[in-house]
């Protein structure tokens, strides 16, 4: 399909995104305000001979998500926090079986039922640690209509790629923001699919890593056979409760992500060359921060921003070496601070100030200006 | 000079992981009976095994998917239905069959089990019900009698609570297919399962098997063979009878037999002719 525009929000644009990368299996349950990525799903996907399939509860949505992903198909599903609370035992067997598969979480109002229709960004650990055990997430965290469509892509290819369930972690706001969107010519995007596996299927071993630590994988109805289980297994997929094979596996698992931090993190630096202050924000609080720096910098304030593209794997190195070059960290989040403990143990010993906003409407430009003038004047 | 005897393969081997033996099973169990007799009717239907994928829950049925020498999952408690519809919604062309527990399927997977009867996916749910989970070391679950014992209903009161009849509970929900057999009875429950891959629709087969190591001994039910006749002593063939007569008192009377071969339009069938009309209008 050639190049297209639209008007449209952030929801619409993340399942046009997901459209684009080639998604075609879509298992959700209704939640407020992520519905509308089901109900503009439920419209397309047969137009693009996929499935929209509206399940009894968010742990069979995305059981069925890695169900489809199996079969090779690319899969996704969209909810919000208390979806996400319920889907945290499925996160663990994706990451365990190494499927890959798109997660939304258009964050709201919590904990618990909170504010349904009002934003925040209190699932940043959640999306880090929320499923037991130990092991890494890739979390996208768009600020934009066209980012939300841009990263939707970005998750599903870092999915593939890396085969393990990507988060796009983007607040109410940004779900609901309605903005100009650019599809662009599906020529002009770059897609990942995961490896396939080759060479003789009585050779194959679903889990033996290549030289990047990810696996080929098998697809189910393929001539590949394998097991797939959520308990500690070995090369072969065979459970197995000895200790070298779960330190073997789960160092792995990390390791596929963090060895690759790299490649997977992405960053904006928005005057940051000659700045004495760095706000470090994402979502919509980043779009406050910009604004606010502007006008600081109208009052020769020398600030600028490290904007958070991508926060899970997090960029500590990047937020080490930016704290020598800056006399102050500023963390502007929709929360009570939880980027904020991974700046601070990042910066240390450069000072964190952190500027929050646990409610419904984000921090406005003149209040995080506010805060830049208070820590210019320290 | 004493030849040794030629070692006999047996004939379902070719479905399962030899490199995998021995089984976890106890002594007594019914879950190999209940594998060999899925391996038979995978082997009767004479379908590609390459396109045949077995899903498990967890327990000790669980544990079964993984011996099958396909496409195999193994998803965490009371899942594998959910895992199945996505499987098959993504790929119609896959013969998907569930084989798990009645923890796993009526207890924590209960919701995903009447849902998936509802909405009428071409699965086929085999469920091997030992009243109890075994896994764990033997405590109720959702089919376990009133009064019964376990881990968790010790002397002298027993359970509290009322068991499930799953194949009402499945036939209420919509389900197409619907047959109940015990371990024992091999060859019927082998084709009931031949007939339930068939169907076109949702089909669920309930196999009452035998726990000598926790539920038997509990309830002094005598060991595994013991456990086995005394499934066929009070098994009761009733084929077509109306599901909601179908009772199960373990004591006395375990009704056997089909009860339910409906036709309802099937899910991914109906998705196939949208996509279809939608390519004719384009």
């Amino acid at each position: 399909m050639p190049e297209r525009i639209m008007f449209t929000m952030g929801d619409i644009a993340c399942a046009e995104g997901a459209l684009s990368a080639g998604c075609r299996y879509f298992g959700g349950y209704p939640i407020t305000p992520a519905t509308e990525i089901a109900e503009w799903m439920s419209l397309r996907m047969p137009e693009v001979g996929g499935a929209y399939v509206q399940y009894e509860d968010e742990i069979a949505s995305i059981t069925s998500v890695i169900g489809a992903s199996w079969t090779g198909t690319k899969a996704m599903t969209a909810t919000s926090g208390p979806g996400v609370s319920l889907m945290l035992e499925a996160i663990g067997l994706a990451v365990m079986t190494e499927t890959p598969l798109v997660l939304v979480n258009i964050m709201r109002g919590g904990p618990s039922t909170g504010q349904p229709t009002k934003g925040q960004q209190g699932d940043i650990m959640q999306a880090k640690w929320g499923s037991h055990g130990d092991y890494q997430i890739i979390a996208l965290t768009p600020a934009s209509v066209q980012e939300m469509f841009d990263q939707t892509v970005q998750a599903f290819n870092l999915a593939e790629k890396y085969r393990t369930p990507v988060f796009v972690l983007a607040d109410e706001t940004v779900g609901h923001m309605r903005e100009r969107l650019v599809i662009p010519d599906e020529k002009d995007l770059e897609l990942t699919y995961r490896k396939l596996p080759s060479g003789p299927p009585e050779e194959y071993l679903p889990f033996k890593p290549d030289d990047d630590l990810v696996p080929p994988m098998a697809l189910l109805g393929s001539e590949y056979q394998f097991y797939a289980t959520g308990l500690t297994h070995d090369e072969r997929g065979y459970p197995s409760d000895k200790e070298h094979v779960q330190i073997e596996l789960i160092t792995r698992l990390n390791d596929k992500i963090l060895k690759n931090a790299d490649d997977i993190i992405d960053l904006e630096r928005f005057m940051l060359d000659d700045a004495d202050i760095a706000v470090i924000a994402y979502g919509t609080p980043s779009r406050s921060a910009r604004r606010a720096i502007k006008d600081a910098r109208a009052e020769g304030i020398k600030v600028g921003m490290l904007r958070l593209k991508t926060i899970w794997p997090f960029p500590d190195d990047t937020i080490a070496s930016l704290a020598t070059e800056v006399k102050h960290l500023i963390v502007a989040e929709q929360n009570l601070g939880q980027a904020y403990y991974m700046v601070k143990a990042s910066a240390a010993p450069t000072p964190v100030h952190l500027m929050t906003k646990p409610a419904g409407m984000p921090q406005l430009p003149h209040e995080i200006l506010d805060k830049i003038r208070k820590v210019d004047s320290i | 000079m004493t030849e040794s005897a030629p070692v006999l393969r047996h004939p379902m081997s070719k479905y399962i992981r030899e490199d995998r033996q021995p089984w976890i099973y106890c002594p007594g169990c019914s879950i190999g009976i209940v594998t060999n007799m899925v391996a038979r009717a995978i082997d009767k239907l004479g379908l590609d095994f390459n396109k045949v994928v077995v899903v498990s829950g967890i327990g000790c049925s669980g544990r079964s998917s993984g011996y099958f020498k396909t496409g195999t999952y193994h998803t965490t408690h009371g899942r594998a239905i959910a895992f199945a519809e996505g499987v098959k919604i993504a790929n119609p062309d896959l013969e998907v069959i569930v084989i798990s527990g009645d923890g796993d399927i009526a207890a924590i997977g209960g919701n995903h089990l009447i849902h998936a009867c509802r909405r009428n996916i071409d699965i086929t749910v085999i469920c091997i019900n030992n009243f109890n989970y075994g896994m764990t070391g033997g405590q109720f679950g959702p089919t376990t009698e009133h009064e019964r014992y376990s881990q968790t209903s010790p002397r002298p009161i027993g359970n509290i609570e009322h068991p499930f009849n799953l194949v009402k509970l499945a036939a209420s929900s919509g389900s197409t297919f619907v047959a109940r057999w015990t371990a024992v009875q091999a060859r019927r429950a082998t084709r009931s399962i031949e007939r339930a891959i068939k169907k076109k629709g949702f089909s669920f087969v309930e196999i009452i098997g035998a726990c000598p190591t926790a539920y038997g001994r509990m309830n002094r039910l005598g060991d595994g063979l013991k456990m086995h006749e005394h499934l066929l002593e009070v098994a009761e063939i009733k084929n077509g009878l109306p599901p909601h007569e179908a009772e199960l008192e373990y004591e006395s009377k375990i009704i056997c037999g089909e009860f339910v071969d409906i036709e309802k339009p099937e899910y991914t069938a109906v998705l196939r002719a949208a996509h279809t009309k939608f390519k004719e209008s384009i």
